[in-house]
């Protein structure tokens, strides 16, 4: 195990590298200036344009580029300036990490708590009416994509019923108006990953429902419940773990089309704006902050299947 | 003359009395009569009724989005003006935009990208990943390490992130050049949009295939084919390829539904297709700012992507209890 996670960390490093060096490439290639509205303000003169552009060294061949950045980034853990908010990307970033992780976190959490036990008893009575409705709405949940359950939330909610706020604002004070607020975002991201979870945790389940130390357990007397949380449902629950790990970054990634509809200031919505603006520093802090997570809850799944399952066997 | 009809009499005897025979004969032939695999499958496919459902509402979109417009001749770009933001009535069935243009003109013309864009980047997707991951699994060592360490790679990139990037950032070139070239725009924003999508999409489908080739290789018949001297790239494409077709056709069934959700939210986002091409993404983007006055703007295109994408999941359901070997059969 301590050697197969060595390797396993080094083999991270590297892909990181390289998905590094693609992200770079990607803006270096990319035509437009770099200095996005700076570039075209008539009110910067030439030198003092000129001077920004040697200060961010941007005359230099792609590698020097490249060697530079890494450096400052990784070693430095300097990750510039944002061009639009003046402020550096560390601050702007970090700002907005709260708010992203309260939605999307609370979301993640939610969905779990609703797919485990739905996908389970969905399992358990194979065929039956629930089974029908829950595989029925989990199919419907993936196939209705966000930005639209997203806007059909907020004609019900906002608009007929005049219930909920479709736009959050991080300046409402108290309590319930700021739950009130987060209830449709959450509730967008809840669903539409609960309903991929619940897919997985049914079939995981009837795959362990059918095993020889099932019958055993049922056999030699165990109450139903036991056979059933205790016997079955902890042996499926080890791809489901694996999943959850694996899906995390990805619902950060999801993010960005939710928050964007209901205009929460996260990671997300500030992801798209900064695209928009050609704010090239904070794009790449986000879209390689987020590369690092996927890499790194490759590895958390990983490690966590090894030590669930007795019988997988790294060497 | 006489003569002709004569012959012509003859050879229509001998053939009624050579069909006779053939009935005869045929007799036991057609009370078990021989299925194809792909019948079997379809036979399958057809009990499935959900996936049945999904065919026939994906086919019904499809020939709607292709021949309705030849019927329905209203302008997708010509605004209404004296009825902006209407709901659906007799005259516009599905009311106008913001703008007063027609909502279903528009919603035909943006099924049309919206599907074509869904099939080709899900082409695109399914041809990268079954080629690598055939390379992969055929040769194995060194190729399939590296392979699978580029797949990992690609699978470690940020999707979505990198998607609206590489959209927004290439856009306007490609417009540029395909517009000084070929006289066409939007054709350059649809060939980035389906190889970014596509570029982006591949490696599920290269592990699949890579997981299959490892297993059928080792087959008997694979090995029979190497003694009568069968070169490597009929090995690849005529003896394994054929064998793990059922996985690759609904990988590629359910690629195209996500493709088709990729490309509207970037069109939602405002990074896809330009305004003045409707897409069903797009015209979400732009309903969403009028929900209060015209809710019906943002109803039917997000009804058309979301039944769509039910249909293909469905459809790809279906096919993956027909495909299964282990099912079929009975």
């Amino acid at each position: 195990m301590g050697r197969y996670l060595i390797r396993r960390l080094l083999i991270s490093v590297v892909t990181l590298i390289a998905i590094s060096v693609i992200l770079y490439l990607i803006m270096f290639l990319a035509p437009g200036d770099p200095l996005g509205e700076l570039a075209t303000n008539p009110n910067v003169p030439p030198e003092v344009q000129q001077r920004i552009r040697e200060s961010y060294g941007l005359d230099d061949p792609f590698y020097i580029q490249y060697f530079k950045w890494a450096e400052a980034y990784f070693l430095r853990l300097d990750w510039g300036e944002s061009f639009t908010a003046r402020v550096p990307v560390r601050d702007y970033v970090l700002d907005r990490i709260p708010v992203t992780l309260w939605i999307s976190g609370t979301a993640y959490l939610l969905s779990i708590l609703i797919a485990i036990p739905v996908g389970t008893l969905s399992a358990i009575k194979q065929y039956s009416v629930f089974d029908n409705v829950a595989t029925t709405a989990a199919f419907i949940g993936f196939s209705i994509p966000t930005f639209f359950s997203g806007l059909l939330l907020i004609i019900i909610f906002s608009i007929q019923l005049d219930w909920l706020p479709f736009v959050y604002t991080s300046t409402r004070e108290g309590i319930w108006p700021n739950i009130q607020q987060s209830i449709m975002p959450i509730t967008v991201l809840a669903l539409f990953s609960a309903a991929q979870l619940v897919r997985f945790v049914r079939a995981s389940m009837l795959e362990t429902i059918n095993q020889d130390y099932v019958r055993t357990a049922r056999a030699k007397g165990l109450k139903e419940s036991a056979v059933i949380v205790r016997h079955s449902l902890r042996n499926a629950l080890i791809p489901v773990v694996t999943i959850i790990a694996l899906q995390l970054p990805t619902v950060v990634g999801g993010a960005v089309i939710t928050e964007q509809i209901f205009r929460v200031p996260g990671l997300g919505s500030a992801l798209i704006s900064s695209i928009l603006a050609s704010d090239i520093p904070v794009v790449m802090a986000i879209t390689f902050g987020v590369s690092i997570l996927v890499v790194l809850f490759n590895v958390v799944a990983d490690i966590l299947y090894a030590t669930l399952d007795p019988r997988i066997k790294y060497d | 003359m006489a003569r002709e009809e004569q012959v012509a009499k003859a050879t229509a005897t001998s053939q009624s009395t050579l069909a006779a025979a053939a009935g005869d004969r045929g007799g036991i032939s057609r009370v078990r009569k021989q299925r194809s695999l792909w019948g079997n499958a379809w036979q399958q496919f057809r009990k499935h009724k959900l996936a049945m459902a999904g065919l026939v509402v994906f086919v019904t979109f499809l020939l709607a989005v292709l021949l309705l417009p030849l019927v329905y001749t209203v302008e997708v770009n010509a605004p209404y003006d004296y009825d902006i933001s209407a709901g659906p009535s007799l005259d516009r069935l599905m009311g106008t935009d913001s703008l007063g243009q027609d909502v279903l003109a528009r919603i035909l013309f943006g099924g049309r990208i919206s599907l074509s864009v869904g099939l080709v980047a899900a082409f695109v997707a399914i041809t990268i990943g079954t080629l690598i991951g055939a390379l992969a699994g055929f040769f194995g060592g060194a190729t399939d390490s590296i392979l699978m360490r580029v797949t990992d790679m690609f699978i470690s990139l940020p999707q979505l992130p990198l998607l609206l990037l590489i959209t927004f950032l290439f856009r306007d070139s490609m417009v540029d050049f395909f517009d000084e070239n070929f006289d066409n725009g939007t054709l350059g924003i649809f060939i980035l949009i389906v190889l970014v999508i596509g570029l982006l999409a591949w490696m599920p489908t290269a592990r699949l295939v890579r997981a299959s080739f490892l297993s059928v290789k080792e087959k008997e018949f694979v090995e029979a084919a190497t003694s009568i001297g069968a070169t490597r790239t009929s090995l690849i494409a005529k003896h394994i390829l054929p064998n793990v077709l059922s996985p690759i056709i609904v990988a590629a069934t359910l690629q195209v539904g996500a493709a088709i959700i990729t490309e509207s939210s970037l069109s939602f986002l405002g990074l896809g297709f330009p305004s003045d091409v409707p897409t069903w993404g797009q015209m979400l983007n732009r309903a969403r700012d009028y929900l209060g006055i015209n809710m019906w703007e943002a109803i039917f295109p997000g009804t058309m992507i979301f039944l769509t994408v039910l249909a293909i999941n469905y459809m790809g359901d279906g096919l993956r209890d027909a495909l299964d070997p282990r099912k079929s059969g009975g």
